[in-house]
């Protein structure tokens, strides 16, 4: 789609989208902060969650909080259906095949853990070689730097350049048979760039190389489809699709799933147990150990039951111009400098004012009771890349305005006069 | 409600700006590095001490305006301070940025500049930095110290 015909679908979606109606859905928007309406762009730290979520999680403890899978009682019985019902709701929201593919744990980092210590361990040898690319998060790097050291396999890094995309020759230069998994974020968190991530899979497989996506920015965005996309697993987080915190999402191909030993032990994932012997429990309960955040995967299931009734199509193409806006005005800021260019992008806009210091900047914008992100956003290898100790980074959901773009940068503004 | 330029006050944007004593010493009697992981913020401490009693300070690093300016005002403050004195200010400054009640600020002359940033708890990790460094470096201790 060009530009030009995506934004005069836009100016039909938009009368579609009725932000001023939506925020009333959010208790959490209506406050002032330091005498100022709040006014919050850091949805890809967390996002805001609408009255329906916060309804469903004091409902599940009012009403019918219980175990599940276990009793036979009436509670027990209306909690695991709740519980299963959202996993179904999951299932169809990412388009997977099975609601067996939807292993609720924690989070992003958690799913993450579970492939690198579960897949990993069993089936990456010495010498066998990971690929992730240079613009991860923390939370994926580090569990396949622990596999690396304890396996002896090696980490290889897919470089980006300074737009902050990943070059697909690149990639098919560092594929080899000694390629045993590759893992890569869809949305970067601290640059918005969107991966080309169904050629990336695509190349692997030639390979028959398994792929992780890390769908934690993506996920709220845009329409995700696990079995167009042909990935391998897909991981994201509750709390940044308008859910509780504590809930998250590993999708993974049944097959990959069945083959790969329990990640932890305990209640639930068990058929039997004897001091012999312990059989594992079917898909997905063989990877949920514990008495799972029943609240948090019910509150999933809402707010995507939420998102749906918008339309998650529609919310692309609102937060879309919400990002053209603000790097229209980015434009015309002298010593403003977006770091993330990428041709292709989700609503993040990572930026530095001058030399002021982006926590300088993050405490003068919240006295205006605009809330950004500043720091190195668990992306350090990023920071490094652009010679940076930190950004400021606004990201944009689809609750936010134009007029709030508006306030960010007039208190830029007022951040630079306090530095002239 | 707290106005921005109470944190932000003329003399800490002109130090942030202009850090004194901004350089290496080459031969320091001790140095400390400080890293507070919240904001990025690096510095290192050099002190040229002779019997007790401090005769060349300086810094070396980066960081938001606060760390900068609290750093470059420290240098400042404490050269010729012995470091019994030094130890003593260090309390002083804590407490004041730290605990609740009213602490004089006397003692803490030009220092007073930056207890605005009591009103933003979230920052005072930057204002303590170089002070934990200089800390550090009387102590002789050579690893890293972090605010965290």
């Amino acid at each position: 789609m060009n530009t030009l015909s995506a934004t005069n679908q836009l100016h039909e979606k938009n009368n579609l989208l009725d932000v001023m109606s939506l925020r009333k859905d959010f208790p959490i928007l209506q406050q002032t902060v330091h005498g100022k309406p709040l006014i919050y762009l850091d949805s890809a730290a967390t996002s805001q969650k609408p009255q329906v979520v916060i309804d469903a999680l004091v409902k599940y403890y009012q009403e019918y909080n219980s175990n599940v899978h276990r009793g036979v009682h009436t509670l027990s019985e209306k909690a695991t259906f709740e519980y299963e019902k959202a996993r179904i709701k999951v299932q169809q929201f990412i388009h997977a095949k099975y609601p067996s593919e939807v292993i609720f744990l924690r989070g992003t980092t958690e799913a993450i853990n579970l492939v690198a210590t579960s897949f990993g361990r069993s089936q990456i040898k010495a010498q066998d070689e990971i690929i992730i690319s240079e613009m991860e998060h923390h939370s994926n790097i580090v569990p396949w730097q622990l596999l690396c050291e304890q396996i002896g396999a090696v980490l290889k890094i897919l470089p980006m350049n300074d737009a902050g995309e990943v070059s697909l020759d690149e990639f098919q230069k560092l594929l080899s048979p000694k390629t045993k998994m590759v893992s890569i974020v869809h949305v970067s968190n601290s640059l918005g760039t969107v991966n080309p991530i169904k050629k990336i899979i695509q190349l692997a497989h030639q390979y028959n190389v398994p792929v992780l996506i890390d769908g934690a920015q993506a996920i709220s965005h845009f329409s995700v489809d696990v079995q167009d996309l042909d990935c391998d697993f897909y991981a994201f987080s509750g709390h940044k699709l308008f859910a509780d915190t504590g809930i998250g999402v590993l999708y993974g191909k049944t097959a990959l799933l069945d083959a790969m030993p329990p990640y932890q032990g305990g209640g639930e994932m068990i058929r039997t147990v004897t001091f012999d012997k312990t059989t594992f429990n079917e898909l997905p309960h063989k990877f949920e150990a514990g008495t799972p955040h029943i609240a948090g995967a019910i509150s999933l299931g809402i707010a995507i039951d939420y998102l749906q009734k918008i339309g998650i199509e529609t919310i692309h193409l609102y937060e879309h111009e919400l990002l053209l806006y603000a790097n229209s005005l980015a434009a015309q800021m002298d010593d403003l400098r977006i770091i993330g260019n990428a041709i292709h992008k989700s609503s993040i806009l990572s930026f530095t004012l001058s030399n002021i210091h982006a926590h300088d900047i993050g405490t003068i914008l919240d006295q205006d009771g605009i809330a950004i992100r500043v720091g190195h956003h668990c992306t350090m290898p990023v920071m490094q890349h652009f010679k940076l100790p930190a950004t400021a980074r606004a990201s944009f959901a689809f609750y936010n305005t134009k007029q709030e773009i508006d306030q960010l940068f007039e208190s830029l503004d007022k951040v630079k006069k306090v530095f002239a | 409600m707290s106005d921005i330029r109470e944190l932000y006050q003329e003399v800490i944007v002109d130090h942030n700006k202009s850090p004194r004593n901004f350089h290496v010493i080459e031969e320091p009697t001790c140095k400390a590095e400080g890293i507070n992981p919240l904001c990025g913020d690096q510095l290192v401490v050099y002190l040229d001490m002779d019997n007790g009693v401090i005769k060349d300070i300086s810094f070396q690093g980066h960081g938001c305006a606060i760390s900068m300016a609290s750093a470059s005002l420290m240098t400042e403050f404490l050269k010729g301070k012995t470091e019994q004195q030094v130890r003593e200010l260090f309390d002083l400054f804590h407490a004041a940025l730290t605990e609740e009640g009213t602490i004089s600020l006397d003692r803490l002359g030009k220092l007073a500049v930056l207890m605005g940033v009591k009103d933003f708890p979230s920052r005072i990790k930057c204002a303590t930095l170089a002070w934990h460094a200089i800390k550090a470096a009387m102590n002789h201790i050579n690893a890293p110290i972090s605010t965290e």
